[in-house]
């Protein structure tokens, strides 16, 4: 890292910038170095997701999966994203142009943005933002406006049919996911998702997965409404409105979709394994767990809850949309509301208050 | 100029752009996006600031609920945009004359004399364990716990009379009832009758 730096700093001196765009140049490259860090292993995690996804459901409905494309199946994603690169972009007639081409990106742009602040390890983080969390929830409410955007500029009823449902059922699990991340911020006392997993070290029992049992299950079901991932994927239901919002989208546009899809559902296993599966945290922080580095508890979470999205994909069937509502404002927000109340009068009426901190 | 004063220029020139879209543009569903980027430009100088809570809720509540409703309900209308650009020329006098006087009296108010850089000095910087959260949590639940109960408490009211207001039962749409649906058994629907089997002729 220093010395590539080192070595940006020569190249702007020996090309004679000036002095204060030489800082710029630093503080820039520097931050685009990380940035880079960051994105390419979780652009290569997105790829392997889908394949992972592939060969998890072909065995879970006894077939083998993709199987033809390098050992095993193993370069199939590589394959796919060539295939989309060098398809043909088709804009509907009418389509409005410009937002047609900018909700693919609207859509990643946030999914990828989120990864500034989640911390890999004690201090590995790009920004340790004090309101993170809110951070967090605000950039996720902003992935939705790739969907509506995408299904209003295709001109196509079924496109506008899928990014309505999209609309309406993001908005309404959205106050389910706030209420349940309200839970974790008055157990940690803190927005910081850094001070979040340090509040929860110790052993397992530590984690927040216990005294939020209940916010824990809520955060998780309105996490797999919000990235439109089956058993709630109204929004595209290929049965009923072909692919919904991105049935126009072909090519490129279309993989960004997908690629966001997934970096969505992986954002959504990190938050999970920081906030209530404490993080970066080994089971046991005793011999044989603890030799394990931190970032590799970390990441092994996040594939756990990422196969629990696989998972429900090949088990629950769709559901209807006013399932998904009565769900959504009649079961899960009531869920969090009483137990955010539960644990208020818990924590400072009652001696047992230190279980829920 | 340093580099807070250029992200100033720049956040504050796009969120007067925007702005003037919003007002100018045919399109409703084009303006309402721009009334969103004109929310995050907001947002953008109120991180200047060092108020990244307000910042963040700015974006969490009106770009990510209440503009996606927006978007939501102007997609869905059919506006005839000629129509709704009739009569400019009758209005622009009393729109501009009102305008104007606006404008004076916030020049007025706003100006040197009172709002000057002079009388507002820089306030001090924050050290880094400063947190715009927990300072603006502490003095809503404390100093002015009051009237934000009562503001929650008209919020509330809000929404029940909004309810209210649109909430009509109609005789003849045919909506499911799930706890009836969760009811059914299968003796309900489904009748199985005991036959002798017949010899075949």
């Amino acid at each position: 890292m220093n010395s590539i730096m080192d070595i940006i700093d020569g190249l702007t001196a020996w090309v004679g910038l000036p002095e204060w765009l030489q800082s710029w140049v630093h503080a820039g490259s520097f931050n685009l170095i990380l940035v880079i860090v960051i994105t390419v292993p979780l652009m290569v995690a997105v790829a392997y997701l889908t394949f992972a996804e592939r060969k998890i459901i072909g065995y879970m409905q006894a077939r083998i999966g993709p199987n033809r494309v390098g050992p095993r199946g193993w370069l199939q994603p590589i394959a796919d994203a060539i295939k989309l690169m060098f398809k043909e972009i088709i804009l509907p007639t009418n389509a409005n142009k410009f937002l047609f081409i900018i909700a693919p990106i609207l859509s990643i742009g946030p999914a990828l943005a989120a990864w500034a602040v989640i911390p890999f390890d004690d201090g590995l983080v790009l920004a340790n933002v004090d309101a993170s969390l809110l951070y967090i929830l605000a950039l996720t409410s902003v992935g939705v406006y790739g969907v509506i955007i995408a299904g209003w500029a295709s001109n196509s009823k079924y496109a506008f049919l899928g990014a309505m449902r999209s609309a309406a059922q993001i908005v309404s699990y959205e106050i389910a996911m706030g209420f349940a991340l309200v839970g974790v911020l008055m157990a940690a006392g803190s927005l910081n998702l850094h001070d979040i997993v340090i509040a929860q070290s110790g052993n397992f029992t530590d984690w927040y997965i216990w005294p939020l049992l209940p916010l824990f299950f809520v955060y998780f079901i309105s996490g797999v409404a919000e990235t439109n991932r089956a058993p709630f994927d109204v929004a595209e239901g290929e049965s009923e409105i072909v692919a919904g919002f991105h049935v126009e989208y072909s090519g490129m546009t279309f993989a960004v979709f997908f690629l966001a899809e997934y970096a969505n559902i992986i954002l959504i296993s990190a938050l999970t394994a920081i906030m209530f599966l404490g993080g970066w945290h080994p089971i046991w922080d005793i011999a044989p767990f603890n030799w394990i580095p931190n970032i590799v508890w970390l990441l092994g979470k996040i594939a756990f809850f990422a196969f629990f999205f696989l998972w429900f994909r090949a088990t629950f069937p769709r559901y209807r949309y006013d399932q998904i509502m009565r769900l959504g404002w009649k079961v899960l927000i009531p869920v969090t509301l009483v137990w955010i109340i539960f644990m208020g009068s818990a924590m400072y009426l009652t001696p047992y208050g230190d279980y829920f901190h | 100029m340093n580099f807070e004063q250029l992200l100033f220029f720049i956040f504050a020139a796009t969120l007067v752009f925007a702005a003037t879209m919003v007002i100018t543009i045919r399109n409703p569903v084009k303006a309402a996006l721009f009334l969103v980027l004109a929310f995050f430009n907001a947002a953008a100088l109120w991180l200047l600031l060092e108020a990244e809570f307000l910042a963040i809720t700015l974006v969490l509540v009106y770009v990510g609920a209440v503009m996606v409703l927006f978007l939501f309900v102007v997609m869905m209308l059919d506006i005839n945009l000629v129509k709704l650009r009739e009569g400019f020329g009758e209005y622009l006098p009393i729109g501009g004359l009102v305008g104007v006087l606006l404008l004076l009296e916030m020049s007025i108010i706003l100006s040197d004399n009172l709002f000057g850089l002079e009388r507002m000095p820089e306030p001090a910087g924050h050290d880094a364990a400063y947190s715009n959260t927990r300072e603006l949590g502490r003095l809503l639940y404390t100093f002015y716990v009051y009237p934000f109960e009562i503001a929650a408490l008209i919020l509330v009211v809000a929404i029940i009379a909004a309810i209210s207001l649109t909430m009509r039962k109609r005789k003849t749409t045919k909506h499911q009832n799930p706890g009836e649906q969760i009811k059914v058994q299968a003796k309900d629907r489904l009748r199985i009758i005991k036959m002798p089997s017949e010899r075949r002729p």
